[in-house]
């Protein structure tokens, strides 16, 4: 049970995530799913819950952390279009696993959320967009969503009021791309998913050309809980600008990884020593990679740093999806780099010349200095390579993929240097 | 080339496919879920199968190798009963993921791409699986197995080999 008063709050989402058998309607009932729902399509409007979302200061949580209630005031009105309500539960980002548990343990908080959002948003027909690995949370989220049209939650007049909507549940196909929101409505409609040229924004110019919202699924399932207790409270939940809970996704070298939702605002420190049992191997980890593997690298002296967007943002990397990579002293940093070079020159679409050779250049060198036959040539084209992709093409992939090999280029040279064929003096 | 051999879907699978794409606003939306049903119908897409769906959804060839050849999930080659799926991406490397799929590879005696003698298995390095808790992670069949060990995929392996179920 959720607390009223947000200073006591320590989990939103994940309430009822141990409760067992909460996939199941009857059980997710008897914990409060739906309870306030009537309340909604009776009581609140469109410019009310936008209002509250907006009050609430929820910033997305799928990776950029733009503020959602904003997002959802940038759809235009009475266009004559359908406006789509789509759910991005592509979640690809190596160390992201926390959409997963919302989904195979709690369906339906986000069946609630959406049908609140899309309510919101005047939405007919919203889907889900969920990674194609994920079947068993597919075949969950079915199930669940099979039970919310059988109690009216979904389809026509829900709850007997004017307001009707489907959902539809959708698999991905193994492309890390499609978690972006433009190539996420690619695939949608049935393409490649190649990320889109923007602006138009999908608010305006989205799923077949109609206005459309992209939520991450955590975002969503957060919506409820505003909207029972309203945006003042999720704003009083940890700090300003960085209100809320957040799931941290935390891999890698520590005891007890595993998806930890905390204030924000909680310790990189407090998470890893109360939470995850504490690191592998010594007292400060190696490297922190925050928000994802795409999330430039935090060292052993950012152990300290307050788990919100801005405090990360200041130490010099983003909180992205919250999903924490732990590196300790064992850890060997050019072999890491190198795997996750080869997952971005993979899983670069390849529409963008930048990024389909930058990512190329940055594998094949990043495989000559882990197998030690790299040069200090390499290393220049390496930074070289790293630079001149990012920012310069349609997504965010290539800024990505050149966040490790700069990270390990500006903290770990000697790390490279070791490996390197011929020694510099 | 004789027309029994054509991939045909079941009327079953046609009724649902008509139900499937009224859920969309455009018949191409459906044309994923399509490609996954004829993976499960006919084990994988060859070019007959791509243009067979190409004829019920209405859409051209290209349409459909286009996303054939985009996404990774879907095989236009035929692999084992089989598919295991060994993560190596970050969180899987820190914990053994190199070590054990080299291993899984030794005990199956082939490499990606292949297929052992009896038809059972086929072996792949894949990217991140969204499970990182559970690293090294190991896919068989879109079924993950966390905390996989040389160990626990040993006995997998061994007790397929012998008729038993997983």
């Amino acid at each position: 049970m959720i607390s009223s008063d947000p200073t006591q709050v320590t989990r939103i989402c994940f309430d009822n995530i141990e409760v067992e058998d909460m996939h199941k309607l009857e059980v997710a009932k008897k914990h409060g799913a739906y309870a306030f729902l009537p309340n909604v399509l009776k009581d609140f409007d469109a410019d009310k819950i936008i209002d509250e979302v907006k009050t609430s200061g929820l910033r997305g949580r799928g990776g950029a952390g733009f503020p959602t209630g904003l997002k959802w005031s940038f759809v235009p009105r009475n266009t004559g279009k359908p406006t789509y309500l789509l759910c991005n539960a592509d979640e690809g980002e190596p160390g992201t696993f926390k959409d997963r548990d919302i989904m195979r343990f709690d369906p339906h908080l986000l069946i609630e959320g959406m049908i609140m959002s899309g309510f919101a948003l005047g939405v007919k027909d919203a889907y889900i967009y969920i990674r194609g690995e994920f079947l068993h949370e597919y075949n969950v989220m079915c199930a669940a969503i099979d039970e919310a049209y059988a109690a009216n939650l979904l389809g026509e007049n829900i709850l007997g009021s004017d307001f009707s909507m489907n959902l539809v549940m959708h698999r991905g196909a193994g492309a890390y791309i499609c978690g972006e929101e433009t190539a996420l409505i690619e695939s949608l409609e049935g393409k490649a998913g190649r990320p889109r040229f923007k602006p138009p924004f999908p608010a305006v110019e989205g799923f077949y050309g109609c206005p459309t919202v992209v939520n991450n699924v955590e975002t969503l399932a957060t919506v409820p809980a505003i909207l029972e207790y309203g945006g003042a409270w999720h704003a009083a939940i940890g700090k300003p600008n960085n209100t809320g809970c957040k799931i941290f996704s935390v891999s890698g070298h520590v005891n007890k990884p595993g998806n930890y939702e905390v204030p924000m605002g909680t310790t990189l420190r407090d998470l890893i020593e109360n939470y995850c049992g504490g690191l592998q191997h010594g007292d400060v980890p190696k490297v922190v990679i925050p928000g994802g593997s795409s999330t430039p690298w935090l060292l052993g002296e950012h152990y300290d740093v307050p788990l919100t967007y801005d405090d990360i943002m200041k130490a010099g990397s983003f909180l992205g999806s919250g999903a924490i990579i732990v590196m300790d002293e064992t850890a060997d940093l050019v072999a890491v780099t190198r795997r996750l070079a080869h997952f971005y020159a993979h899983e670069s679409c390849g529409q963008c010349t930048p990024c389909r050779e930058g990512t190329g250049w940055v594998e094949r060198i990043m495989n000559r200095l882990d197998a030690g036959q790299g040069t200090e040539e390499d290393v220049k084209v390496l930074f070289d390579a790293s630079t001149h992709m990012a920012g310069r093409t349609i997504c965010a992939l290539a800024e990505g993929a050149a966040a490790p090999t700069l990270s390990l280029l500006k903290f770990f040279p000697k790390d490279v240097q070791a490996k390197l064929v011929e020694k510099s003096s | 080339m004789s027309s029994s051999n054509q991939p045909c879907f079941s009327e079953k699978r046609l009724a649902e496919i008509e139900t499937l794409v009224k859920r969309y606003p455009s018949a191409k939306s459906a044309l994923m879920p399509v490609l996954y049903m004829a993976q499960e119908d006919f084990g994988y897409l060859t070019m007959e199968t791509q243009q067979m769906i190409a004829g019920v959804l209405g859409l051209k060839i290209m349409e459909v190798r286009e996303v054939v050849t985009f996404y990774t999930m879907f095989k236009e080659q035929p692999h084992g009963k089989y598919l295991l799926e060994v993560c190596t991406n970050a969180s899987c490397m820190l914990n053994g993921a190199d070590e054990l799929y080299a291993q899984m590879k030794e005990t199956l005696g082939i490499g990606p791409g292949e297929i052992t003698e009896d038809g059972l298995f086929s072996i792949a390095e894949v990217e991140c699986a969204g499970a990182c808790a559970g690293a090294p992670v190991v896919q068989v069949n879109n079924m993950y197995h966390e905390n996989a060990t040389a160990e626990s995929m040993g006995a997998l392996i061994t007790r397929v080999r012998a008729g038993e179920a997983i």
